[in-house]
C-alpha cells in the first residue's frame, strides 16, 4: 500500500469506487433484496401495490412440491457427477501436458475449444447428437458398438433426458479444470520434484506427496467453483430438455424459478426458489473462505 | 530408465489422442452439418464430409434470417460490456490493492457478495428494475447488467494482479509527484497485461454468450443478440440444423480470434491472478 504512509486517501478512493459501486446497487444489491421482499408475497406484476402477503408461504409451497423436490435431486445429481468427472479428467489432462513433448500447444488449445464454445451452441449440438431417430450417438450405439437394438428416445424420457445433459458439461468443461490445474502445476518448483526424484521417489510418490498437497488452493478453488457452477446450472437444462421435458422431471433448481416467474407469472414462488438456492450457496461460501485462508503462509 | 520413458510417452500420447477425438467429434459433426443440404440432415451413417456440400446455410442465416444482424448487435453489446468491465473493474481493484480508506475491508466482501450470488436468481428483480428505468429491450440493459455481473470476480482476479506490482517503481512515480490516477493509468495498467487478457477473456466470453438475460430482457426482434437468435431459431425451425450450426459457426468466430490472440498470456495470466496453487 504505497499510499499508507500519507493520510486516508478518501477523495481518490471514492473516485475509483464510485463507477463500480453505482452499478453494483442498482443491479446487483437492490435486486438481492427486492427478490427477498418478492419472495413474502403473492406478487402482481402488474401492479406490485395489489400484492399479498404471505409470509413463508412460497417456499413452504416449494418445499413441499415434488416437483420442486425433483429439481433439487436433478441438481444435486448432476452437480456430483459432473464435478467429480471434470476434476479427475481435468487433472489427468493437466499432468500429462505438463510434461516437455511435441504438440504441447496444439493440444492445449484443442482441449479448450469445448470451453470457449457458447452454452446454447454446445446445448444445441448435443440435442442434435442425441435426437432419438437418426442421432449420432444412436448409430454409434446401435450400428457400430451393436450395444443396443433400437433406437433410444433419449428425450423422451424423465431420467434419460439427463443424460445428455450432464455430458455436455463435462465435454466442455473438463478443458476449463486442466488449464486452471496447468497454473497449478506450474507454479510449483522444479526443483522438488527433482530432489524427490534424486531421493529415488518415482514419479507417482512424486505426485502424491509433493503436487497434491502443494496444489490445494486450486484444488479448492476448482471444487468451490464448479460446485457453484453446476449449483447454478440453467442453460443446458432450458435448452436440451425444454425447461423439465417430460412432465417436469428433468428441472434443474433454476429452470424451474424460470417456469414459475415466467411462464406462470408466479414471481413470489420464483423468488422464493431462487432465494433457497442463494442461501445455500451463500453458506457454502462461506466454508469456501475457510478453506481458502488456511493455507496462507506458504 | 530410458524405456520407461518411451513407454511413458507413449501411454500420455494415447491418452491425449483418445481425449482428444472425444473433443473433436462433437465438433466436427458440427461443422460438416453445416456443409449439409437439407435432404441430408438425417441421413445415417454420417459421412466424414458431405457429399454434395453445400454453402446454402451460411448465405440463408446471413441474409433471409437476420443473423447479420444478430451478430452485430452481439458485437456491439460484447465489445461494449467488455471495455466497462475492464475498465470499471481495474479501478475497483487499484482502490482496494492500493488505496488506504475507512471500511475498506467490509466493502471489498460487499463486493465479493456478487461472486456467491447465482445471477439467474436476479433475472426476477432486474427485469423489474430495467422496466423501471426504460432499459427493457434496450442493450444498455443488456450491458449494464453483464458489467455488473462480472465486476465481483474481475475486481478480485486484478486486485491480486495489482498487488504483485513492484511497489518501488510505485513509489518513484509519486515522488515525482503522480496522483493515484497517474499510477493507476500510467504504471500499474500497463504493467498488467496477463491479468487484463484473463478479464478480457472472461467478460468477452460472457458477454458474447450470455442467454438468460438477454431472453428475458430483449423482447423486440430485431434486437435479438445472437444466443438468443439461434436458440428460438432452432425451437421454430426443429430440423434445420444445418442452418443452426452455420450460425453457431459464424457466431464461434469471433471468440476463437480473441481466445487466439490472447491464449498465450492465458496460463501466465491465470497463475499472476489471486488463484495460486
Amino acid at each position: 500500500m504505497i499510499f499508507s504512509r500519507s493520510r486516508n486517501q478518501i477523495i481518490p478512493a471514492i473516485i475509483f469506487l464510485l463507477p463500480g459501486f453505482a452499478l453494483f446497487a442498482v443491479f446487483f444489491l437492490g435486486p438481492l433484496l427486492y427478490s427477498l421482499r418478492i419472495s413474502f408475497f403473492d406478487w402482481n406484476f402488474a401492479h406490485p401495490e395489489r400484492s399479498v402477503w404471505v409470509g413463508f408461504g412460497n417456499y413452504i409451497e416449494q418445499l413441499k412440491s415434488p416437483i420442486f423436490q425433483r429439481a433439487v435431486m436433478n441438481t444435486a445429481a448432476y452437480t456430483m457427477i459432473t464435478v467429480t468427472v471434470k476434476m479427475v479428467l481435468g487433472f489427468i489432462v493437466a499432468v500429462l501436458l505438463n510434461q516437455k513433448m511435441r504438440g504441447r500447444t496444439f493440444f492445449r488449445v484443442a482441449y479448450y475449444l469445448p470451453v470457449i464454445t457458447s452454452w446454447v451452441i454446445v446445448s444445441l449440438l448435443f440435442t442434435y447428437m442425441f435426437s432419438g431417430q437418426s442421432g449420432l450417438v444412436n448409430y454409434f450405439l446401435n450400428d457400430m458398438l451393436h450395444i443396443t437394438d433400437h433406437d433410444i428416445m433419449w428425450l423422451a424420457d424423465g431420467v434419460l433426458a439427463l443424460v445428455p445433459v450432464v455430458l455436455v458439461d463435462i465435454w466442455k468443461g473438463v478443458g476449463w479444470a486442466a488449464v486452471i490445474f496447468l497454473a497449478g502445476l506450474q507454479s510449483i518448483p522444479v526443483d522438488l520434484n527433482e530432489a524427490a526424484s534424486v531421493d529415488g521417489a518415482n514419479r507417482w510418490q512424486q505426485l502424491i506427496y509433493i503436487t497434491l498437497p502443494l496444489m490445494r488452493g486450486t484444488l479448492v478453488f476448482l471444487l468451490v467453483v464448479l460446485i457453484l457452477g453446476g449449483l447454478n446450472a440453467f442453460v443446458p437444462f432450458q435448452l436440451i430438455t425444454h425447461g423439465g421435458n417430460p412432465m417436469d422431471q428433468t428441472h434443474s433448481i433454476l429452470t424451474l424459478m424460470m417456469r414459475a416467474t415466467f411462464s406462470r407469472l408466479d414471481f413470489g414462488s420464483g423468488a422464493a426458489i431462487s432465494y433457497m438456492l442463494t442461501v445455500f450457496v451463500f453458506l457454502f461460501s462461506l466454508l469456501q473462505l475457510k478453506l481458502l485462508r488456511k493455507p496462507k503462509g506458504e | 530408465m530410458k524405456r520407461s520413458q518411451l513407454f511413458n510417452k507413449i501411454f500420455s500420447y494415447a491418452i491425449l489422442l483418445i481425449g482428444l477425438g472425444l473433443v473433436v467429434i462433437p465438433i466436427w459433426y458440427m461443422v460438416s452439418t453445416a456443409f449439409k443440404p437439407q435432404t441430408m440432415i438425417f441421413e445415417m451413417p454420417p459421412k466424414l464430409w458431405p457429399i454434395p456440400s453445400t454453402l446454402n446455410n451460411f448465405v440463408k442465416a446471413l441474409t433471409t434470417d437476420k443473423f447479420g444482424l444478430y451478430f452485430w448487435n452481439s458485437a456491439k453489446v460484447a465489445l461494449a460490456s467488455t471495455l466497462m468491465t475492464v475498465l470499471v473493474s481495474s479501478m475497483l481493484a487499484f482502490a482496494f490493492a492500493k488505496l488506504n480508506f475507512p471500511g475498506k475491508e467490509t466493502l471489498f466482501y460487499v463486493l465479493l457478495l456478487g461472486m456467491m450470488v447465482p445471477p439467474v436468481m436476479l433475472i426476477i428483480p432486474q427485469f423489474i428494475v430495467a422496466h423501471t428505468l426504460d432499459l427493457y429491450n434496450n442493450h444498455w440493459g443488456l450491458i449494464l447488467v453483464y458489467v455488473t455481473m462480472n465486476i465481483s470476480m474481475q475486481t478480485f482476479l486484478l486486485r491480486g494482479v495489482f498487488e504483485d506490482v513492484p511497489k518501488e517503481i510505485e513509489e518513484a512515480a509519486l515522488i515525482d509527484g503522480g496522483s493515484p490516477w497517474t499510477i493507476f493509468w500510467r504504471i500499474d495498467l500497463p504493467l498488467s497485461g496477463p491479468g487484463l487478457s484473463v478479464v478480457v477473456i472472461n467478460s468477452f466470453l460472457y458477454s458474447w454468450e450470455e442467454y438468460s438475460w438477454a431472453n428475458v430482457n430483449i423482447g423486440d426482434a430485431l434486437r435479438r443478440t445472437l444466443p438468443i437468435g439461434i436458440a428460438l431459431f432452432q425451437s421454430e425451425h426443429l430440423t434445420e440444423w444445418g442452418q443452426v450450426f452455420a450460425a453457431s459457426l459464424l457466431a464461434l468466430v469471433p471468440v476463437v480470434i480473441i481466445f487466439i490472440i490472447f491464449q498465450r498470456y492465458f496460463v501466465q495470466g491465470i497463475s499472476t491472478t489471486g488463484i495460486k496453487g
